[in-house]
C-alpha cells in the first residue's frame, strides 16, 4: 500500500482507517525531532514515494512498550526494571518478556509483593545514580505506593534544594476493563494529578506508547506511564528508526473545524469510533488526544478552541476530581472568551466498576454518548 | 558527640527565640549511636535518616552553618531552605534524608544499598563497596515498610544496616504500649540476617557493634539489624510538653549520658586531660556560635526560588498558550506570571 495510512486493528477486532490522523501527527512540530520523524514527513509529501513499508514494522502496543525499554536498556547500563513478576514470568502483560534472560535477575528485578517498598527502592536507586522503571501490576496496587509516590517521589527533589533527581518510570495498565472488578478497573490519573513535581502520560498507540517509554526514561523528572488493559494487542506499524515522543505535547488524531474533543487513552478509540457516525451526519470533528495528563498542552488544546469555540472531553476516569475536571478549570481560565458554548464532560459514571457486563458498559462512555453529546455542543 | 550536643541545645534557643519554626525534633541524649555508626563511614557511604536527623547530616560531614541556615530558612542552608528541619539532604556527603513520615526512609535506604550492589554487579564497578545506613525509632518498628524492606535486604543481601534507635517512646506511645514483643533485635534473624542489642548510651560499644555490622555489609555478606537501646533527653519535639514520661527514668537515663561518660572514660583512661575537653567544648561552642551567625547573616529565599527545584527538568510545567513551554518565560521563573 502507498501512502502514510495506517491500519489499526482494534482489540476488540474491528479495524479503524486514520490515514489521516498518521499523517497529521507527524506534521506535528516535535520538540525532539528525529530523523525519522523527518523522513517519513517528507514522504507523506512526496507523491510515489513507497518505501515506507522498508522502514516500519508492525507489532503489538505490549511489544512497543517492551522494544522501547528493551532499547534504553541497551543504551544505557542504568536502566533497570522492577516489579513483580517482571522478570521470569516476563510481565503479566508480557511488557518484559524475555529482558530477564538477556539483561539478567538485577536488571530486570523481580519484587517481593510490597508496593510501597519496593516503589521507595527505586526512588532510592534513582536518587543514587540508577533510572529505574517500577511496574506496578496493576495501576490500582499503586495505590499502596501512594505514600513514596506523593511524599519522595514528586518531592524530594525541592525538598533537598534540587541536589537528587528523581529520574524514575512508574508505569502500569490501568483502565476499565473487561468485567476485572472494581479494585482491578481504576483510573488513578485523577488522584496523582495534584501532586507537584511529578509528569503524567497515557499511551494510547503503538508508536506513542514505544515514544513514550523512551521519553519517559530518558526524562531527569519522575514520570508516570499510564497504560490500558484493554490497548495492549493493538497492532500498528511504527517506524524501524530511534524516535521518541513528546513528554508535554498532545496529539492530533484528527483536524477537523466543528467541534474540539480531547480524550486520552482507551476513549480515543470511543471517540474515533463516534467520529466515523458524525462525518456521516455531517460534522467534523477535531479530536485530540492530550498524552500528557500533566502538564497540559495548552498550546494544542488553545489552537483547537481557537478554531473551533466548542469543546467536548471524553475520558475514562471519573467524574468527580478527574482530568477532565482539571481540563475544565483550565481551559476556562485561558480560553474563555473563545468559547462559543459550555464546556461538556462525559466521564465514567463515580461509581466503584460493578462486575456484571451490562452495569459495566454503562459505567464508561459509549461511543452513542459521544454522538449525542456533539449533537447537543453543535446546535 | 560535643557538636551534636551543643548544636541541639543552640536549635532550642533559637527555635524560642523565634528563630526556626515548625516541628524541630532534637537529639540530646541519643549521640552515641549516630557518632558510633557514622564516624566508622566513608565519603561514599549513604546515612538515610528520620524527622530527628540533624546530628546525623553533622555526623556525615555537613557542616554546622549549612544546617543552621536550613533550620532558619535562608537559600544557604543545605536545601536551599526547601526542605527545613525535617528534611537534610547533602549530595556531597551522601546524606539522603530527612523524612518527615516514618517508615518512608526506610525503602530509599534499601535502594542505595540495591545500587551499591548494582554498581559492582551490572555495571562491573568491582570496587564498589558503599554501605547504607538507616536510622529510625522503636514506633518505626512496627510500620510496614520496616518489615518490608528487612525482607527485602535479606533477600538480595543488601549492603545495608539498619540501626534501631529505640529511645523507648514514640512521641508519647511507650513502646511496651505499642509493640507484641518489645525486642527489637529478635525481628532480624525471622527476616535471615543478624540482630543485634546494644547499649546505645555507650558510644565505644555502639562502635564495637557497628564495626562489624558495617564490615558485614561491605563484605557483601549482607543486612544486619541492630537495636541501640537510648534515650531522647528532651521531649519528642520542642512543641512537646514531655509530662508522660517518668521523671524516674529520664534520671536514669540521664545517669548514662554518653558525654559524660565518655569523658570519664578519656580521663580515667589518660587519653585525654580535662584541659583537652574544655578546649573542645569551646572549639564546638564556637563552631556552634559562628553557624547562627552565618545563618543569621544569610538571606532568605526570594520569590523566583519558589518554582526552581519542582522538576529537574522545568519543560515539566509545561507548553503554555502561547506554544513557548512556560520555563521560557522569565516572569514564570520570577514567580509573577500566571501558573
Amino acid at each position: 500500500r502507498k501512502g502514510a495510512s495506517v491500519a489499526v486493528v482494534r482489540s476488540d477486532g474491528r479495524v479503524n482507517l486514520n490515514p489521516k490522523g498518521r499523517r497529521a501527527q507527524q506534521l506535528i512540530s516535535n520538540a525532539v525531532a528525529t530523523k525519522s520523524d523527518s523522513a517519513a514527513a517528507s514522504s507523506s509529501s512526496k507523491p510515489g514515494y513507497d518505501s515506507i513499508s522498508d522502514l516500519e514494522h508492525e507489532l503489538l502496543l505490549f511489544e512497543a512498550l517492551q522494544e522501547g525499554l528493551e532499547e534504553e536498556m541497551e543504551r544505557d547500563l542504568r536502566v533497570c526494571v522492577m516489579g513483580e513478576d517482571v522478570g521470569h514470568y516476563g510481565g503479566s502483560y508480557k511488557v518484559t518478556k524475555g529482558l530477564a534472560k538477556k539483561f539478567g535477575d538485577l536488571r530486570v528485578l523481580d519484587t517481593p509483593i510490597a508496593e510501597n517498598s519496593f516503589t521507595g527502592m527505586g526512588i532510592g536507586a534513582a536518587m543514587t545514580g540508577l533510572r529505574p522503571v517500577v511496574e506496578g501490576m496493576n495501576m490500582g496496587f499503586l495505590l499502596l505506593a501512594f505514600n513514596q509516590i506523593s511524599n519522595n517521589c514528586g518531592m524530594l527533589h525541592y525538598t533537598s534544594g534540587g541536589q537528587f533527581t528523581i529520574p524514575i518510570v512508574i508505569r502500569g495498565p490501568g483502565g476499565v476493563g473487561r468485567q476485572l472488578g472494581a479494585e482491578h478497573s481504576q483510573r488513578l490519573e485523577s488522584y496523582f494529578q495534584s501532586i507537584p513535581g511529578i509528569q503524567m502520560v497515557a499511551c494510547s498507540t503503538p508508536y506513542n506508547a514505544k515514544g513514550l517509554m523512551k521519553a519517559a526514561i530518558r526524562s531527569e523528572n519522575p514520570v508516570i506511564l499510564f497504560e490500558h488493559v484493554l490497548l495492549y494487542n493493538l497492532k500498528e506499524r511504527i517506524p524501524d528508526e530511534d524516535y521518541i515522543c513528546n513528554l508535554e505535547q498532545a496529539e492530533m488524531v484528527r483536524p477537523g473545524e466543528h467541534v474540539t474533543i480531547l480524550t486520552y487513552s482507551r476513549m480515543r478509540y470511543h471517540v474515533m469510533q463516534a467520529a466515523k457516525t458524525l462525518v456521516n451526519k455531517g460534522y467534523d470533528p477535531e479530536v485530540i488526544d492530550i498524552r500528557s495528563l500533566k502538564p497540559f498542552d495548552l498550546y494544542t488544546i488553545g489552537n483547537s478552541v481557537k478554531k473551533t469555540h466548542r469543546v467536548l472531553i471524553v475520558e475514562e476516569c471519573m467524574r468527580t476530581g478527574g482530568i477532565g475536571a482539571s481540563l475544565i478549570a483550565a481551559i476556562t481560565e485561558n480560553f474563555n472568551d473563545y468559547l462559543d458554548a459550555p464546556i461538556m464532560c462525559l466521564s465514567s459514571q463515580d461509581v466503584p466498576t460493578p462486575y456484571a457486563g451490562t452495569l459495566e458498559e454503562v459505567t464508561v462512555v459509549q461511543p452513542a454518548q459521544i454522538v449525542t453529546a456533539v449533537e447537543q455542543l453543535c446546535q | 558527640m560535643i557538636l551534636g550536643r551543643a548544636f541541639e541545645d543552640m536549635c532550642a534557643q533559637m527555635y524560642y527565640r523565634g528563630k526556626m519554626f515548625g516541628f524541630v525534633h532534637l537529639y540530646n541524649g541519643q549521640e552515641a549511636v549516630s557518632t558510633g555508626f557514622i564516624k566508622l563511614l566513608k565519603q561514599q557511604d549513604s546515612v538515610v535518616s528520620t524527622y530527628r536527623d540533624h546530628v546525623h547530616a553533622l555526623s556525615k560531614g555537613v557542616p554546622a552553618r549549612a544546617v543552621m541556615s536550613e533550620l532558619f530558612g535562608k537559600t544557604t542552608g543545605c536545601c536551599r531552605g526547601q526542605g527545613g528541619s525535617m528534611h537534610m539532604f547533602s549530595r556531597e556527603h551522601n546524606v539522603l534524608g530527612g523524612f518527615a513520615f516514618i517508615g518512608e526512609g526506610i525503602p530509599v535506604a534499601t535502594g542505595a544499598a540495591f545500587t551499591s550492589k548494582y554498581k559492582r554487579e551490572v555495571l562491573k564497578e568491582a570496587d564498589c563497596d558503599h554501605v547504607t545506613l538507616a536510622f529510625f525509632g522503636d514506633g518505626t518498628c512496627n510500620n510496614g515498610q520496616f518489615f518490608e524492606c528487612l525482607n527485602m535486604a535479606a533477600l538480595w543481601k543488601l549492603p545495608i544496616v539498619f540501626v534501631v534507635e529505640n529511645n523507648l517512646w514514640a512521641i508519647g506511645m511507650s513502646h511496651l504500649r505499642a509493640t507484641s514483643d518489645p525486642q527489637i533485635y529478635k525481628k532480624g534473624p525471622a527476616f535471615g540476617m543478624p540482630g543485634i542489642h546494644v547499649d546505645g548510651m555507650d558510644v565505644l560499644k555502639v562502635r564495637e557493634v557497628a564495626k562489624e555490622a558495617i564490615g558485614r555489609a561491605r563484605r557483601g555478606e549482607g543486612p544486619t539489624l541492630v537495636e541501640c537501646e537510648t534515650y531522647r533527653f528532651r521531649g519528642h519535639s520542642l512543641a512537646d510538653p514531655d509530662e508522660l514520661r517518668d521523671p524516674a527514668e529520664k534520671a536514669h537515663y540521664a545517669a548514662r549520658d554518653p558525654i559524660t561518660a565518655l569523658k570519664k572514660y578519656l580521663i580515667e583512661n589518660s587519653l585525654a586531660s580535662e584541659a583537652d575537653l574544655k578546649a573542645i567544648d569551646k572549639k564546638i561552642d564556637e563552631v556552634v556560635e559562628d553557624a547562627v551567625e552565618f545563618a543569621d547573616e544569610s538571606p532568605v529565599p526570594s520569590q523566583s526560588q519558589l518554582l526552581e527545584n519542582v522538576f529537574a527538568d522545568p519543560k515539566g510545567f509545561g507548553i503554555g498558550p502561547d506554544g513557548r513551554y512556560r520555563c521560557e518565560d522569565p516572569k514564570f521563573t520570577e514567580g509573577t506570571a500566571h501558573v
